[in-house]
């Protein structure tokens, strides 16, 4: 209410505000703020020159990046005036070939007629110099602190003598600590350009406490321009060279933390994916070449809840960010379902023949492969992350994103279950039985092909549940889960075919030498490079990390 | 005496294929233009083709077969060789290509002035001919002794084979290898100065994939007759046993991999001139995978199946391919998994199994009347 008083205080009353006052009282969909500035906005457009500049200090209150947008129609001329008999609109012609009512924002349906009398409305050349003032700091005012960040950062950059008293102002009342210290650092690069020998000196000391990444570049010239003058060993030159190399540490630092972060969600996803292989493969000695597909049906089973949430709820209602929590345990059970089946038909003739269980199943992926192409295009399908997985923690100026972090406590929980399931429960011991013995567990009464299917199935599933995380960070396609079936093969011989904590280990050092050597060689490179450095691996330990001791011969 | 007459049986087979094989490129130069007897240069490139699959199965049948090491990168020699032989097909373009210099096409594009150290000696035919041979031998011996000297076996050596395949496939992508990255090599012109689009070249191509086949089949029958052989299948059936007997079985896996690479290879540089290109996507993974799907459907550890795998797959691949794009690999995967279930020792096995179902009858019947 304040500030509707404000603008009628300060304004004559025109036709045209009726309308707007109408929507004002009627409209409650807008926030307050944008409410303000677009109206505020719309009678600057509309104002004569007296008037002009006490709006133009008003819209300066406002943090509102609509004003930028609207702005940037006005300088472009896309911004028109409709004038009829009892009032004049201001419209805006978006970049979505709609009219919108600028004081509100509201989508407007013209006649042809009303669009050929339009008029377009043109800023004068002063005020223009005067917004755009107002706009660049705009982002100072965000709402949003990221923003607020952002902008402090461009502005410092630009190494601008007018942004200072900006900048100044904003810290004075900036309660953020962040976004405090990004106006610090952006102030402080300011003043490498335009302040004096003194304050040159204390940026260089502030910004190297900073450990400022933008200050790099800056640092650099300052050196180069002290040795052309000849004065390599000025305290300034001393003190960009000291801050170069503490920046360069940090910087390193963070890259060097980076790939390990990376590497170790990288493990997590191969963790979950190679644990459901190193069950079907190391207790039930069968090669599952189909397990790839299996992580597909894991990425498709969350395509499919996104879609039926999207078509229920919409893509931007509350219940949206539910469908990942819904479709990670429905991954798991479709696909341990669609394993059963598998296990039922065709892989219980296969136990004992290692050999022909991986050509079997090899033809079984096959089918699969162009089945998913049959069914949902030989493109990848989109999925959308939740709004909850979206954004960085950031701890000490290094930033995890949500989703790998998530990953990461996903990869924990299938540790946790599959070892409680496989120690503490009676199915967990019948299948450590019939892995052991096949023959004398079936002699001691456990149901050996009720085992067998159910231990399939728990494959399956795990690797549909690494499918559904991996819909969060890779694409879901047909061979999505070809990338990984190599990889996963890799984790279960290097830890020992039939250890699930060797299964956990190698996948760790898997992922995480993959991501540490892809900086320095390249992904291709470093890739092949971990190949050949586990075929090394195996001439050291054959058996893998953790072989198990038999006095038996296998033939 | 049965030995002979076993041996007699075998030869005539030998000369009935022979001579069967010979009748396509006879067809193509004395035949009729049009007709059900006429065959274009088209079909004889194409089973050309066929032929050079039949001996990549074959070199795998010496493995997988005979020897019970079942390699998924077979494909990889094949290809290996392919290179090799590429590699001299290029250089013999010469200023015939699309920039006119005297360097490879896509060397020009991506900034080569001059060539390579490595690719120097392939103008000339014999070093690509031993090339041919000595790389995918060379990869096999490092890999095989590598893997064999650590006791990888069963499942872990093809999952390691697959992997090296993998790797090396992803290496030949890129464009800094010098070979191509994803193109790979394309457009030839001639060999040992002969137009390969002339039907005489066609036909000589041909021929030489029928004699390579034929070699590898007595390589094959030598083999399995000598010493050596009986040792190979020994290995197959029981590796401890002839382990314990005091045999290296190292060194006999490793002779009988880098020999199945070598011929793995020489099918490779017969294919690619009868393909007219070649690109990494020849070494993936799957392609070693299909080749184990034609030793399969013919017939695994016997000497004609893979042969028959091969060709049939193909041809039915062929026509598949070509009649129903979507479903192919969905047939290929339900003939594999019932190959796999129900016929384990392929074609040649189901052939085996009704000749003695028929035998049995007759003999049953003969001591009925007697």
């Amino acid at each position: 209410m304040i500030v509707r008083l404000k603008i009628l205080s300060l304004n004559v009353v025109k036709n045209w505000l009726c309308v707007v006052g109408a929507m004002f009282l009627f409209g409650g969909v807008l926030s307050a703020q944008e409410r303000g500035a677009r109206l505020v906005l719309s009678e600057l457009i509309l104002a004569d020159a007296a008037t002009q500049p006490a709006l133009l200090e008003e819209i300066s209150e406002y943090g509102d990046l609509v004003i930028a947008e609207i702005y940037e129609a006005w300088r472009t001329g896309a911004v028109y005036t409709l004038k009829t008999d009892s009032d004049i609109r201001l419209l805006q012609f978006t970049d979505l070939q709609e009219w919108t009512l600028v004081a509100t924002g509201e989508v407007l349906a013209l006649t042809e007629a009303e669009i050929a009398v339009v008029e377009k409305e043109r800023a004068a050349r002063k005020t223009r110099k005067l917004m755009k003032g107002i706009i660049d700091t705009l982002g100072l005012k965000a709402a949003n602190s990221d923003v607020r960040i952002d902008s402090a950062i461009k502005m410092g950059r630009s190494q601008k003598l007018e942004f200072v008293p900006a900048l100044e102002a904003r810290l004075k009342v900036e309660t953020d600590s962040k976004v405090k210290q990004a106006l610090q650092e952006a102030l402080a690069i300011s003043l490498l350009k335009n302040g004096d020998a003194e304050q040159q000196l204390a940026s260089v000391k502030e910004l190297t406490g900073f450990k400022s990444v933008a200050a790099r570049g800056l640092f650099e010239e300052i050196l180069q321009a002290e040795q052309e003058s000849s004065r390599p060993d000025s305290a300034l030159a001393m003190a960009s060279q000291n801050g170069l190399v503490v920046i360069e540490e940090h910087v390193n630092l963070m890259e060097f933390l980076g790939s390990f972060f990376r590497g170790f969600s990288t493990g997590s996803v191969l963790l979950i994916v190679s644990f459901g292989l190193a069950i079907t493969f190391g207790l039930m000695g069968i090669i599952n070449m189909a397990h790839g597909e299996f992580v597909a049906i894991g990425g498709y089973t969350t395509f499919m809840v996104q879609t039926f949430f999207i078509n229920t709820f919409g893509l931007s209602s509350s219940a949206f960010g539910w469908y990942f929590v819904v479709s990670l345990p429905l991954s798991f059970l479709v696909a341990a379902a669609f394993g059963l089946l598998l296990e039922k038909s065709v892989i219980r003739f296969l136990y004992r023949r290692p050999l022909e269980s991986l050509l079997c199943t090899w033809g079984i992926s096959m089918i699969m492969q162009q089945g998913f192409r049959l069914i949902f295009g030989a493109a990848n399908v989109q999925v959308n992350n939740p709004t909850w997985l979206m954004g960085n923690l950031s701890i000490g100026g290094f930033s995890m994103s949500y989703t790998r972090l998530f990953i990461m406590l996903i990869a924990l929980v299938v540790v946790l279950g599959t070892w409680l399931l496989l120690r503490k429960t009676n199915l967990g011991l019948h299948i450590r039985a019939v892995m052991q013995n096949r023959d004398m567990a079936s002699s001691l009464g456990i149901p050996v092909s009720r085992v067998n299917s159910m231990t399939f199935a728990l494959g399956c599933g795990l690797a549909a549940l690494g499918g559904s995380v991996l819909s969060q960070i890779g694409n879901v396609g047909p061979s999505m889960g070809q990338q990984y079936i190599v990889d996963s093969f890799m984790v279960v011989v290097i830890g020992s075919v039939g250890n699930l904590l060797g299964a956990g280990i190698s996948a760790m050092g898997i992922g995480l030498s993959d991501q540490m050597l892809q900086p320095y060689l390249g992904p291709v490179m470093g890739k092949i490079s971990v190949f050949f450095i586990i075929i090394l691996f195996l001439q050291w330990r054959p058996g893998g990390l953790f072989p198990t001791r038999s006095r038996s011969l296998e033939d | 005496m049965k030995l002979t007459s076993e041996l007699k049986k075998e030869l005539g087979v030998f000369g009935l294929v022979a001579g069967l094989l010979m009748l396509l490129p006879m067809l193509n130069a004395w035949g009729p233009d049009s007709g059900t007897l006429a065959v274009s240069s088209f079909q004889v490139s194409l089973w050309g083709k066929y032929l050079t699959f039949a001996i990549l199965a074959m070199s795998l049948n010496l493995l997988w077969g005979y020897t019970g090491l079942l390699c998924l990168c077979q494909s990889l020699f094949f290809a290996l060789g392919g290179y090799a032989m590429g590699m001299y097909l290029m250089l013999m373009i010469g200023d015939r290509g699309a920039y006119g210099g005297p360097l490879p096409d896509f060397m020009v594009f991506t900034g080569y002035t001059e060539l390579p150290v490595h690719w120097q000696p392939f103008s000339s035919f014999l070093f690509a001919a031993g090339a041919v041979l000595w790389v995918p031998g060379l990869v096999a011996l490092i890999f095989g002794f590598l893997a064999f000297r650590s006791r990888i076996k069963g499942v872990y050596f093809s999952i390691l084979t697959q992997a090296l395949t993998y790797a090396v496939c992803l290496l030949f992508f890129r464009n800094d290898l010098t070979f191509g990255g994803n193109n790979g090599f394309t457009d030839f012109k001639d060999v040992l100065g002969f137009d390969l689009n002339a039907p005489g070249t066609t036909r000589a191509l041909y021929i030489a994939s029928v004699v390579l086949l034929l070699t590898t089949y007595g390589i094959t029958s030598g083999l399995l007759a000598s010493k050596f052989g009986k040792i190979q299948q020994a290995i197959r059936d029981s590796e401890n046993r002839v382990l314990f007997s005091g045999y290296s079985t190292t060194s006999f896996k490793l002779t009988i991999f880098c020999l199945s690479a070598m011929i793995a290879g020489a099918a490779g540089a017969l294919y690619v001139p009868q393909v007219g290109g070649i690109n990494p996507s020849l070494m993936e993974a799957a392609k070693s995978l299909e080749v184990v799907v034609w030793v399969a459907v013919g017939g695994r550890g016997t000497k004609w199946g893979p042969v028959i795998g091969a060709i049939v797959v193909n041809v039915l691949k062929s026509y598949t391919t070509q009649a129903f794009p979507d479903y192919w690999l969905i047939m290929m995967g339900t003939m594999f998994v019932l190959v796999v279930l129900f016929m384990p020792n392929g074609m040649v096995g189901v052939y085996r199994q009704l000749k003695n179902k028929i035998a049995r009858k007759r003999s049953l019947q003969t001591e009925a009347a007697a």
